[in-house]
């Protein structure tokens, strides 16, 4: 269905190539998934099957790319988009008009599909969606798993033969990525659909792919093979997969079911608990949330939360989208206004703040990291940040140093990669030493191993003295660095206490560890690692 | 008419954006041809009406108030120029302003004096008949959701369509990204407030601006947009050719009809003819488009008689502004109560019939959607 020969891509302002030599064949009905790091060339490949990259992006393609017998040389994506549908990155920017069904209908509409056609199409791709309900809603009022439905419907109405998405689940909570996946899922079984899709997320993703493509990134020659066999030696690996390799299963487990058929030698020997019991953190109250209750409009976003934060403490907030996370991360920068109830940091209410103070009692660094940068090269950036915060020159970039080590001080913020990105604007947000650091949605767009320097910076910065919440929907992150979780639930808190606890009571909330493990108390490959130890 | 087409208009649904332009379009037309206060307020009251009964609880149907809004203060602002520059009428002295005298090369421009109750109330008449127009246009966007109306575009003008409706979501947007942004600054310590807080913003914002039209535009470009067909590029060409010539000749004879000093000849021959070539190219090129339309709004008899009925009060005030303009333009000096003539009168209240004859806009299945620009989107159950 799609065939790769000898192709290579190098883009014009870099002198090596980003992808090299490539040769592949993706037969019909596959769902293929590809991995790599950040950086290594995953959405640059996703972009040649439908000749985005060159005739889009630019750069030279060398080789050949064919699609159901269509070179991409000689069609540009509009003439593929009958056999091609591509979903981006973030379905939000793709929507070219407002309503969800006439979106369903734009691509067709393109393609000059005959009206009644179009007609029972876009019935059928509701159905399908699950979305009839909402045909006729603003995309804007859709919520962020329901975007991105719509936004594979509205490729999924023209019927395509082949379906390439670029990270379809990264900006989901766990629930609306389990809609998305069935859904995708339903796709290649009922329709015979050819699927490529790149993801971070590997915990979600990996048991239902066929074939696993690695892009090792700088050109070199890819990997590709059943996803056991790539993902034995992958740099990036789920949590499953990495528990399978530590514990030397074969073959290696990709999903909860086949890792817990295989655990029960290894449930055995871990049958004491080891680990250090957590100590309850004793820090100077930081935050202090009482009654906050927070209103957009009619809308109540907060009603009635009471939160404490010490000093010392690494607080994961989660629920899905719209509970009320992101507020009450605002609310504690004093950015939304309290309707009722106290907001304290560090005694002061942040709202009356001026930006000047609050800079030295809490920072937050937003989901749109980039937000926070405003400077043309990464070098002025932190020489503003030391000034805004009134420390010693040279504050941030020594953070900088300590965080990301190896980041150029003449690079443009936006030409960083997502996770050296998140590491500038931490290292801003810490050049005032604010005692209260939050974080919105760290991990989106970061691999595994960015994720666990991000968790063992988070760690450092907890034990020098700084109280962290950060509001996610990575349930591994909060297994690895959170000593205590909280869960919101349509504004309420419906849960807080030991991540520990929270996290495993409920399987939405449980890490795969967890899950492989239970009724076990291990959350991470780092803690079964550590147990296994002294026995071994 | 055929019967089925007569059931279908009772039944709930959007009418065709361009009979309710056509509608206000007649009614403005009818304002702009009288100062009759009481016509004047008649047009108001129907227009009103209309919006009342037919209107959605859409975001561009509550922008009739500001039209409204809009229309006062032009009354306002055009008494008070009245009342402080006017030309002096004599009669009735409401006030005495002190007089600013003025130097020779400034004759003619008056400065403070007399304000009489004429000078006041042909200034009000002007800026009534302002407003009423204003009201007008206000109604049309009230009840014709813009898009829908750029949807309803000729083929050949498809792509214009589109820039439009991408450039009415982009605005918001827009905001959304100022606003984020903004905040942002807060975080880093700096002012978040005032011009200070403004300056700085731009940068960022426009950055994010040209990144999602980037991404927008590979969107587009991979779902299909601007598949050029079959048609080859001479078709294309003639259809350019004829319909700029058409707009160019349209423009020309609107000004020559307007502009009473004109000849006769550049005045609606030169419109026709226009009008037929710009036709003429859009039936030509939108038959070489490749596209199909999903869903477009049908043109029954509801649209007929709502467009007609539009026309119905434009013709009336132009036949009576032709045989006997009396009753249209009363006289402010000296002051007269104002007439209500028959012919008029029968035309405006003709418009009036849409807010009976036309179907009911389908009840929004919309749930609460959040209005200001907040961090999070709401989860609702589907």
């Amino acid at each position: 269905m799609i065939r790769f020969e000898g192709v290579s891509v190098r883009y014009d302002d870099s002198a090596a190539p980003v992808l090299s030599g490539v040769d592949l064949h993706i037969p019909e009905g596959e769902l293929c998934l590809v991995v790599g790091r950040t950086g290594s060339g995953k959405s640059t490949l996703l972009r040649t099957v439908n000749g985005l990259v060159p005739h889009f992006t630019g750069g030279t393609l060398s080789g050949r790319v064919t699609v159901a017998g269509r070179d991409t040389r000689e069609h540009p994506p509009r003439e593929l988009a009958d056999v091609v549908g591509f979903v981006g990155q973030d379905p939000a920017s793709g929507f070219v008009t407002d309503v969800v069904e006439e979106e369903l209908a734009y691509g067709m509409e393109s393609l000059g599909v005959a009206p009644d056609v179009m007609r029972r199409r876009v019935e059928e791709t509701l159905d399908v969606l699950g979305m009839a309900a909402v045909r006729d809603r603003p995309l804007a009022s859709l919520s962020a798993g329901q975007q991105q439905r719509v936004a594979i419907g509205s490729v999924l109405a023209a019927h395509p033969r082949v379906l390439v998405l670029d990270e379809p689940t990264s900006a989901l909570d766990p629930q609306a990525a389990e809609e998305v996946l069935a859904l995708l899922q339903r796709l290649v079984h009922d329709l015979g659909l050819t699927v490529l899709l790149a993801e971070h997320r590997l915990e979600r993703v990996v048991q239902y792919a066929d074939r696993v493509v690695l892009v090792p990134g700088g050109g070199r020659p890819l990997v590709v093979g059943r996803p056991q066999d790539v993902m034995a030696t992958s740099p990036v690996a789920p949590p499953v997969v990495e528990l399978g390799r530590l514990a030397g299963w074969s073959p290696l487990p990709l999903s909860i079911r086949d890792a817990r058929r295989q655990s029960g030698s290894l449930r055995d020997r871990l049958a004491v608990d080891v680990r250090p019991a957590a100590r309850p953190t004793s820090g100077p109250l930081i935050a202090d949330v009482r009654r906050l209750v927070v209103r957009y409009g009619d809308v109540v976003a907060l009603r009635s939360v009471d939160v404490q934060v010490r000093a010392g403490e690494v607080v994961a907030l989660m629920g899905r989208n719209g509970a009320g996370k992101s507020t009450l991360l605002t609310s504690l920068v004093g950015m939304t206004g309290a309707s009722a109830g106290t907001v304290r940091v560090c005694g002061d209410d942040p709202h009356g703040l001026r930006p000047r103070d609050l800079v030295r009692r809490a920072g937050l660094v937003p989901q749109e990291a980039a937000d926070l940068l405003y400077a043309d090269t990464v070098a002025r950036e932190c020489d503003q940040a030391d000034r805004d915060a009134g420390a010693p020159a040279g504050t941030t970039a020594g953070l900088l140093a300590r965080i990301a080590p190896g980041i150029g001080g003449t690079v443009h913020p936006r030409d960083l990669s997502e996770g050296q990105r998140l590491a500038l604007a931490l290292a801003v947000v810490l050049a005032g030493s604010p005692p209260l650091v939050l974080l919105d949605e760290p991990t989106r767009g970061l691999d595994y191993p960015a994720k666990r320097d991000l968790a063992a910076i988070l760690a450092e910065l907890a034990a020098s003295g700084h109280a962290i919440v950060l509001a996610t929907h990575d349930v591994e992150l909060a297994a690895t660095v959170a000593t205590r979780t909280v869960v919101l639930a349509e504004g309420e808190i419906v849960s807080d206490g030991p991540t520990g606890e929270v996290v495993t009571s409920s399987p939405a909330f449980a890490p795969q560890v967890a899950k492989v493990l239970s009724p076990g108390p291990w959350l991470t490959v780092d803690d079964v690692a550590l147990a296994l130890r002294p026995a071994g | 008419m055929s019967l089925r087409s007569g059931m279908t208009a009772a039944l709930p649904r959007h009418l065709h954006p361009g009979a309710w332009w056509l509608w206000a379009l007649g009614l403005a037309t009818a304002a702009s041809r009288t100062a009759n206060p009481l016509l004047l307020a008649l047009v108001l009251a129907v227009a009103g009406f209309v919006v009342m009964s037919r209107r959605t609880d859409s975001p561009w149907a509550r922008a009739y108030g500001f039209y409204l809004k809009l229309g006062l203060l032009v009354i306002v602002i055009r008494v008070v120029f009245g009342a402080v520059f006017g030309a002096p009428l004599p009669g009735t002295v409401l006030a005495h302003l002190p007089e600013v005298g003025l130097p020779e090369w400034a004759a003619g421009v008056r400065l403070g004096g007399d304000v009489t109750v004429e000078m006041v109330m042909a200034a009000g008449y002007d800026g009534l008949q302002l407003a009423t127009l204003l009201a007008c246009i206000g109604a049309a966007n009230a009840l014709a959701n813009p898009k829908r109306l750029l949807r309803a575009m000729p083929g050949a003008l498809y792509e214009v369509g589109v820039a439009v409706v991408v450039a009415l979501s982009f605005s918001p947007q827009l905001v959304t990204a100022v606003s984020r942004i903004r905040a942002a600054r807060r975080l880093r310590g700096r002012p978040d407030r005032g011009l200070r807080g403004l300056r700085g913003v731009a940068m960022p914002v426009l950055q994010d601006a040209l990144e999602r039209s980037v991404e927008l535009a590979a969107a587009m470009d991979s779902r299909g947009f601007g598949r050029d067909g079959s048609a080859p590029a001479s078709t294309r060409r003639v259809s350019g050719v004829l319909t700029l010539t058409g707009l160019l000749g349209a423009a020309a004879g609107s000004y020559g009809l307007l502009d009473a000093t004109s000849p006769a000849l550049l005045g609606l021959p030169l419109l026709a003819v226009g009008c037929l070539l710009a036709v003429l190219g859009l039936v030509v090129g939108g038959r070489t488009a490749s596209r199909s339309r999903y869903r477009p709004d049908p043109w029954a008899a509801a649209e007929w008689i709502t467009a007609a009925s539009g026309v119905a009060a434009a013709v009336a005030m132009i036949v009576t502004a032709v045989t006997d303009d009396s009753g249209l333009f009363p006289s402010t000096s000296p002051l007269v109560v104002p007439p209500l003539p028959l012919v008029p009168l029968v035309g405006v209240l003709i418009a009036l019939l849409p807010a009976w004859l036309s179907p009911v806009a389908p009840a929004a299945r919309t749930g609460a959607v959040r209005r200001d620009p907040a961090p999070e989107r709401i989860e609702e159950t589907v």
